[in-house]
């Protein structure tokens, strides 16, 4: 299955959208956070993102969920710290809400979408409207 | 007579950690005001990995790159460890310096934040220090300048720099939610790169001169 990081700046976040994804699919589906800092401060850490996508992966590759700003830049770094340990993993960033789209991307990984497939349910979690 | 690596190190962590009242009130205005909390967290990091037995120029800042990617948050952390990293790349197995090794890290540097930032001059933001103050001593190494000359060329630059952030809109991060009301105020991040650059000059001048 398609692996699954959830970035935010804010550890509880990251854990808490990851608990709520997790409740949509199974135990074996790989879902990892990555929030906060070295020290639990508020922030997104390249290093720890990096550690989490090789957590995800499982050979099918893993898509990131982004929360603010910087998580995009320090994902960018992560995706390019594992290309310089010599680690070939198929990394896409999707580019959608964190919170819905981790749940989106979570139930397509799950079901055995591609790659292409649980991005693209990331993404179209943007256009989900709630008061209709 | 010889400066280390980590002097210099330890050098830029005394300076920021001075800063960090500054830069974190220059960061409120335009910013989210954690800049100076957030790189003073990195470099006292930082100082507690790096040693006097830490001689390898590029290793050493690698290591420096690593530390500030994990510990400084916001996207200072990536943007710095990247430089830091990019310039390390330049200096692998160096223990000391010379003029075009240090042009190389610069660009090195540079060419890393603008494409982890996707940002270019004129921006508001840490480039329109770092660009031209790379240039600066560029063109001073170029003339035949001293290594001591160039870096206070660039010192100038830099300041020019940040006075040039003052005139101009914020188009990348936080600042660029306030459009036009960025205007007149300095960067943080052209700050906080001309006052690491201000130190390792001054640091070179005493250390390595003893001037």
């Amino acid at each position: 299955m398609v692996g699954i990081v959830v970035v935010s700046h804010s550890k509880k976040v990251a854990e808490g959208i990851v608990e709520l994804s997790m409740q949509m699919a199974g135990p074996n589906q790989k879902i990892v956070p990555a929030g906060g800092m070295e020290d639990g401060e508020i922030g997104t850490d390249a290093v720890k993102i990096a550690t989490a996508i090789k957590e995800a992966e499982t050979g099918k590759g893993v898509v990131v969920l982004v929360d603010l700003g910087s998580a995009v830049i320090s994902s960018n770094l992560a995706i390019e710290l594992l290309e310089e340990e010599g680690l070939n993993i198929d990394i896409r960033i999707a580019d959608g809400p964190v919170l819905e789209g981790a749940v989106s991307a979570s139930v397509q990984a799950y079901i055995g979408g591609t790659i292409e497939e649980v991005v693209s349910a990331a993404e179209l979690a943007r256009d989900v409207l709630k008061l209709q | 007579m010889a400066a280390t690596v980590s002097s210099f190190i330890s050098a830029i962590n005394d300076s920021i950690t001075s800063n960090k009242v500054f830069l974190t009130d220059l960061d409120g205005v335009i910013g989210d005001a954690d800049h100076g909390i957030n790189m003073t967290r990195g470099f006292n990091a930082v100082v507690l990995k790096v040693s006097e037995e830490d001689t390898d120029v590029g290793a050493t800042l690698k290591k420096v790159g690593m530390t500030l990617i994990s510990t400084v948050g916001g996207a200072s952390g990536p943007l710095y460890g990247t430089a830091f990293m990019k310039a390390g790349g330049e200096a692998v197995g160096k223990t000391t310096l010379d003029g075009e090794t240090i042009i190389k890290m610069w660009l090195a540097a540079l060419e890393g934040i603008k494409a982890r930032g996707k940002a270019t001059l004129g921006e508001k933001t840490m480039i329109d220090a770092i660009e031209p103050a790379m240039e600066a001593f560029k063109k001073a190494m170029e003339e035949g300048a001293t290594i001591e000359a160039g870096l206070e060329r660039a010192v100038e630059a830099a300041e020019a720099g940040i006075e040039y952030t003052k005139t101009i809109r914020a188009t990348k991060g936080r600042a660029s939610y306030l459009g036009d009301r960025s205007i007149g105020h300095q960067d943080p991040g052209a700050t906080s790169f001309t006052i690491i650059l201000k130190t390792l000059t001054d640091h070179y001048k005493k250390e390595v001169l003893g001037v």
